[in-house]
């Protein structure tokens, strides 16, 4: 059998253009793209899920629209979610934000010093 | 309140026993991809801008003068930032387009295979010829980024580039050609039936038939007509042969056969058609394929070929930028190149007169089109469902 996941990924004749002054722009946009493409992908699926649990008269669409957490503690727990998603998602911008607070040391400047230890 | 203008989901497309089977998440994929599509036509939108608010005012303010030529606008608006994401989210889009029609048709690559040969086994109608070379300028590049072109077989017998095909153009045309993507054979079919209303074609040939979907409604429009269908890449002429035989079309032949240099004898069609074939040609290979039709065309007989919309000398330089964007991004080398050649000259050089040359504008027959589509929509150049189409009758 061939190999079709490589296979699907292939590129096609001719050096690729590349639009941004710095190639890695280009990469990471890329990147993100395929990722925003596969989120739109699952969220088509939730609606699939949705639907059928409507259709089979388990749970309603609009139920699901209207519901809103029913303790404290399931309050907790879906802001909780939220605010380790979006530190995860942005873990870049608070590293560099800790290093702009703390410059640091370069790692070969760090094996020198360790050197001497 | 409904949404403007959104592109029909893709299990809209017609179903035949060749279609690739998708799962939900496939489509789901597809789905993004042509709203995608949509929204990048819109961005596309903001180039313009970009072009007349700083882009031109900017070299106007460096050098003292206008921008002179189509080579230096690209060269100036390169470094326009508007411009770069627009290119970089289009290219990208295509890539990603290319990418899941792949993975939908290589896991199933056997079963698809299998599926071609029991519909084409013993049918006189598939003429395959494993001497016929495909042409150097489509080894030279992969076409609209489809990885391995019209021509590469993976496994034996292999049909996935024209099911890739088939399942995509569907999704960068957001469904503009219909649920059968015939739109561009339906509207041509049409025309001459009502332009010639008693031309009675005993024999049509259709050049570079790719997966036979333009070829169809005309085979239908004149059902007591033999028609041939000539392509060089075999996995295109499998797929179209056992499309067409699902589909119980049955006055279509399909043959492997170069269009530079057929085996057909001297006038011995009534109609010779092409649609969005000669820019993905090459520059010699143009005028040698125009001249084999010109030599097999019957005196009295018609030909006609759907194209890009041409260039115009009141066209500006930024419009012919953008139109030819597709060219170097898309991997579309020829369809700039080809706007050099005036149709009329192409046709003339072979043997036309030049009265009988002809140029007319289609829209393709939507069967989808339930009005939700606008007019007033921005057009995705290249994309957009409305041709050019040339052509002569042979006096
Ligand atoms: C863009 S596709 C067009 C397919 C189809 N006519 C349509 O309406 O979409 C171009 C096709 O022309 C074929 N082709 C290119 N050069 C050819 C030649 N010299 N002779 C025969 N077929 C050729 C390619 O293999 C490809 O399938």
């Amino acid at each position: 059998m061939i190999d079709y996941i490589k296979l699907a990924s292939s590129k096609s004749k001719g050096k690729r253009p590349y639009f941004h002054n710095d190639p890695a722009v280009e990469r990471v946009l890329n990147i993100t793209m395929a990722v925003a493409g596969e989120l739109a992908v699952m969220r088509e699926r939730m609606d699939t899920i949705e639907r059928l649990l409507e259709k089979k008269g388990l749970v309603s669409q609009e139920e699901i629209d209207n519901y809103i957490p029913e303790t404290k503690e399931e309050e907790t727990q879906r802001q909780a979610w939220h605010s380790e998603y979006i530190s995860r998602v942005l873990r870049i911008v608070q590293q560099e934000m800790e290093e702009l607070e703390n410059p640091d040391k370069t790692i070969a400047e760090i094996a020198n010093d360790i050197n001497k230890m | 309140m409904a949404a403007k203008n959104l592109p029909p989901v893709w299990n809209k497309i017609a179903k035949h026993a060749m279609l690739p089977e998708t799962n939900h998440d496939e489509r789901a994929r597809y789905n993004f991809l042509a709203n995608l599509n949509k929204h990048l036509a819109h961005v596309s939108q903001g180039n313009k801008v970009a072009f007349e608010k700083r882009v031109e005012p900017d070299f106007v303010k460096n050098n003292g003068r206008a921008i002179a030529s189509v080579d230096e606008l690209g060269e100036a608006i390169s470094k326009d930032s508007h411009y770069q994401i627009w290119s970089s989210l289009r290219r990208s889009t295509m890539e990603m387009r290319q990418q899941a029609g792949r993975s939908i048709v290589l896991r199933q690559a056997e079963e698809l295979r299998d599926k071609a040969e029991k519909l084409n086994k013993g049918k006189s109608t598939l003429v395959l010829d494993p001497n016929c070379k495909v042409p150097e300028y489509l080894l030279a590049v992969d076409n609209h980024l489809m990885p391995g072109s019209y021509h590469t077989e993976l496994i034996e017998g292999d049909v996935t580039p024209a099911a890739n095909y088939d399942s995509g153009i569907f999704v960068t045309t957001a469904g503009l050609l219909g649920r059968y993507n015939d739109g561009g054979g339906k509207a041509i079919a049409s025309w001459v039936k009502k332009t010639y209303a008693d031309f009675a074609p005993k024999r049509i040939l259709d050049i570079g038939c790719g997966m036979g979907h333009n070829v169809l409604p005309i085979a239908k429009a004149f059902p007591d007509a033999e028609v041939i269908a000539i392509d060089t890449g075999a996995p295109m002429l499998r797929y179209a042969h056992a499309r067409a035989v699902d589909l119980g079309i049955t006055n279509v032949t399909f043959m492997q056969m170069d269009a530079a240099m057929t085996t057909f004898e001297n006038e011995s069609f009534d109609w010779i058609q092409s649609t969005m074939f000669f820019h993905e040609t090459g520059g010699k290979s143009i005028y040698k394929i125009m001249n084999e039709i010109h030599r097999i065309l019957k005196p009295g007989g018609i030909t006609l070929h759907i194209e890009q919309p041409q260039y115009t000398e009141d066209m500006s330089l930024f419009e012919k930028f953008i139109r030819d964007w597709d060219a170097l991004n898309n991997s579309e080398p020829y369809w700039s190149k080809m706007h050099d050649i005036d149709p009329k000259e192409l046709m003339v050089s072979s043997g036309f007169k030049e009265e009988d040359f002809m140029q007319i504008g289609a829209k393709a027959e939507n069967d989808l089109d339930d009005g939700s589509q606008k007019a007033d929509e921005p057009e995705d150049h290249g994309r957009s469902p409305i041709w050019n189409v040339f052509g002569a009758i042979k006096n």
